[in-house]
């Protein structure tokens, strides 16, 4: 069957179930509530004085009861410093449990040691916001029988509330923790922020072990985590490598290819008509999106704009915009830099936030739906604005679906910003090849070779016109485009599925077929 | 003016998507000597094909006295880029011989004389002292600019950041250019971190009379424009200046006042060329 932007979705897949198709961003929303039952979170019981710690990782996954079959999750705050993930499933391995669901908010290359896991057996489905490098690769050459579910931040809590991911163990990492298991990542030797993914893993997996490498003194405060979620609790020498969990400070990208779109982009904001005294902002946390961040502050301050919050995954550059004063509030779910960590720790406008409170659509207002403007990356965008943040030009997966099309969903202005050719590789396309976002959320794409404003919003731009700017058909800019690359040849797939791309109502915006092994 | 190595294929590509007003492909200095017959290929199949949207394109090709020279106008002039840039120009000699050259070439392949112009690239202390004869001499000249580091070179000085070495020459090579009614651009800003430093000597450049300056890096763009373009409260005064001087001139007054200064044709002059720059027309 086709969904509503003409992809092909089967109806079933084995493994999966029932597949519905995406029939637009908002179709499911309107309804007022969501179709399926939430599932209830696990009671337990525990006695008075009875001890959570336990000496090792390996002892705690013991008393946790595995079996065969079983969901593990883990949070990705830890980013590609995270030792627990691979030693978690080596465990396992070493332990003959098999068939295991891995349920990670997402996956770096630092996870990249787990693929013999997925090649002998040891886990056999994966659901995650992001897939990278060997994993990516693998995946999308068919290692695995059933196909990965990538979700966003906000359908994963969904997944999670209706059980289509029911977790049996979540692992937590947490900087500092005591011995009842409350937790947080806003200080410690490895410190990592936010802890915001994994809040609602501790409250619907059936047992949750906290791993710190920082037993602190009862009560740990923050309680980022509480201690009626957890199970057990484990003292490790390193939860990660400090140096790849938070650098000291973010920069700004001195690329001048960036520069140059993150000005336009900038220009775009200053003039659509959203960037008014109290707007809340996003932006990335890498490349030509965060060199947005630094022309919206000269523009804040040339124009004595103070805005309300922003939101999401956390630069210091953004607290530094808090610290000047040019917004009220942060919201943070995930935490880029060792100094973020520390704002959170002592700046009560800084506020640690839930991944549901952040993203989830099924509820009454994640903070999403409160963006005004957001500003994201792509890594290919077709003529009707749909976004591909999964797939390379090459066929594997090499991305994030992460928070890309619950923020565009939300944001009143959602500006994508990237150059319109990487290499030799054109990144407007007639048709992407992996649908993530879909084009009706997104209003403006800004490259260094113009910029395309969605023709479904007239308003954004005749304002953008009368202000003067450079505005290109996105049809013209495709073509001017393929003139300097020329047109990359189809890459070959098989029949065989081996992702599934969930919109973050549940409803399937894509699929992605097995490439063909050159 | 961002300068752009010739052997660059890359950069070249891009070169036009940054909002300079002109682009220099440079076949002289930024290109090593066993890349100079790679580079001109290279350069003259990218003007051919690249498009650098709303810059002017240049060349700056290598001196006459150098191997390469002759090469460089063979290839290039045919092309007709908006202006040859001559390096290390030290007599209006030296600018007639180049010329005959270039007009032979157009000759040859039927175009006319009237279309390329010429920068005469100031950056020896013979050249500095020639300018007002280079800056004057040919219709062509279009614009003169000076090149701070080989000029220090040739002084023999160490270039700093304050210029105090090169200021003698910066405001003689303006005085001729202004004299010749042409365009003068101020030398490159080597510290492409240094964004204060560049705001601070372009600021001066456009004090003493400089056009416009010459960038090593797209990112010094931005603070090059915000100099140089006027500012809203300078458009505004310039217009009403010159709204004020057309409805008196139809009254038959010639001198007037506003805001009890007196506006007369120098001031009205300065006030056209803010328009100008800032593309305003008076209705």
């Amino acid at each position: 069957m086709l969904n509503s932007l003409g992809r092909e979705i089967p109806e079933y897949i084995e493994g999966i179930g029932k597949l519905e198709p995406f029939q637009g961003a908002l179709m499911k929303l309107g309804k007022g509530w969501m179709d399926e039952p939430t599932i209830p979170a696990p009671n337990r019981a525990y006695l008075p004085h009875q001890s959570k710690l336990c000496k090792t990782l390996e002892e705690a996954i013991i008393r946790s009861n595995p079996q065969n079959g079983m969901t593990v999750s883990f949070h990705h705050h830890l980013r590609n410093g995270d030792f627990l993930l691979v030693q978690t499933l080596t465990i396992l391995h070493n332990m003959g449990i098999r068939e295991i669901t891995l349920a990670s908010s997402s996956l770096n290359e630092c996870h990249d040691p787990i693929l013999p896991y997925l090649i002998d057996g040891t886990v056999t489905r994966i659901f995650s916001s992001g897939i990278r490098n060997q994993l990516g690769r693998a995946i999308a050459l068919g290692v695995l029988e059933t196909p990965v579910v990538i979700h966003s931040h906000g359908g994963r809590v969904r997944s999670i509330h209706t059980g289509k991911i029911r977790i049996d163990l979540a692992i937590i990492s947490a900087s500092a923790a005591d011995c009842e298991g409350n937790a947080t990542g806003s200080h410690g030797k490895s410190a990592f922020g936010s802890i915001g993914y994994a809040v609602i893993d501790a409250r619907y997996a059936k047992e949750v072990i906290v791993v710190t490498d920082n037993l602190v003194d009862y009560p740990c405060i923050p309680l980022s985590i509480s201690q009626n979620f957890i199970d057990h609790v484990v003292v490790v020498d390193s939860i990660g490598d400090a140096s790849k969990i938070a650098t000291g400070t973010t920069r700004i990208t001195k690329s001048p290819m960036d520069l140059r779109i993150a000005k336009l982009a900038a220009d775009v904001i200053e003039q659509s008509g959203f960037f008014v005294p109290g707007f809340s902002f996003q932006v990335g946390a890498g490349g030509a999106s965060l060199a947005v961040a630094k022309f919206i502050r000269e523009k804040m301050r040339n124009k004595s704009i103070r805005g309300s919050f922003m939101l999401g995954g956390i630069t210091s550059y953004c607290v530094d915009m808090l610290n000047d004063g040019l917004f009220e509030t942060i919201f943070d779910v995930q935490s880029f830099d060792a100094v973020v960590s520390n704002s959170l720790l002592n700046n009560r406008r800084h506020i640690e936030i839930p991944a549901a409170l952040y993203a989830n659509p099924f509820n009454c207002g994640c903070i999403t739906n409160k963006i005004d403007v957001v500003v994201l990356g792509a890594l290919e965008i077709d003529v009707d604005f749909n976004v591909n943040v999964i797939t390379g030009s090459e066929g594997y997966i090499r991305g994030a679906s992460g928070g890309h099309s619950d923020t565009a969903s939300g944001a009143k202005l959602t500006v994508v910003v990237c150059p319109s050719f990487r290499g030799r590789i054109p990144i407007i396309k007639k048709r992407v090849h992996t649908v993530v976002t879909p084009g009706e959320t997104v209003h403006v794409l800004v490259t260094e070779r113009g910029i395309c404003v969605n023709p479904a919003f007239k308003e954004l731009e005749e304002n953008l016109r009368r202000a003067g700017l450079n505005l290109k058909d996105i049809h013209d800019l495709e073509v001017e485009v393929d003139k300097i690359t020329g047109i990359p040849g189809p890459l070959e797939y098989t029949d065989k599925i081996v992702g599934i791309v969930e919109y973050r109502d549940g409803t399937i915006i894509d699929v992605i077929h097995q490439l063909k092994e050159k | 003016m961002l300068y752009i190595p010739g052997n660059n294929p890359a950069m070249i590509q891009q070169g036009g998507v940054y909002g300079a007003d002109s682009i220099l492909l440079d076949l002289e200095d930024a290109v090593a000597l066993n890349q100079k017959d790679a580079a001109r290929v290279l350069v003259r199949n990218m003007i051919k094909s690249v498009n650098f949207y709303d810059a002017e394109v240049c060349v700056r090709i290598n001196h006459l006295s150098t191997p390469f020279g002759l090469a460089d106008l063979e290839e290039i002039v045919p092309l007709q880029p908006s202006a040859i840039r001559y390096p290390k120009t030290e007599s209006p000699e030296e600018v007639a011989e180049l010329l005959k050259i270039i007009e032979r070439i157009e000759d040859k392949h039927r175009l006319p004389h009237n279309k390329m112009t010429l920068h005469a690239m100031i950056e020896t202390a013979m050249g500095v002292q020639n300018v007002f004869n280079i800056a004057s001499m040919f219709s062509r000249v279009d614009a003169i600019t000076i090149g701070g580091q080989d000029l220090t070179a040739d002084m023999n000085i160490i270039y700093t950041p304050d210029g105090v070495g090169i200021d003698f020459a910066r405001k003689r090579i303006v005085m001729a250019a202004k004299a010749s009614h042409i365009d003068v651009i101020d030398t490159i800003f080597p510290d492409v971190n240094d964004e204060e430093g560049l705001r601070r000597e372009t600021e001066y450049a456009k004090k003493i009379g400089f056009t416009g300056k010459a960038v090593i890096n797209p990112r010094q763009i931005d603070i090059i424009h915000d100099v140089f373009t006027p500012t809203d409260e300078e458009i505004r005064k310039a217009y009403h200046i010159v709204k004020e001087f057309q409805t008196n001139t139809a009254a038959g007054i010639g001198v007037f006042a506003i805001d009890g200064k007196m506006v007369d044709a120098p001031v009205v002059a300065r006030a056209e060329y803010i328009l100008k720059l800032a593309n305003v027309t008076v209705a």
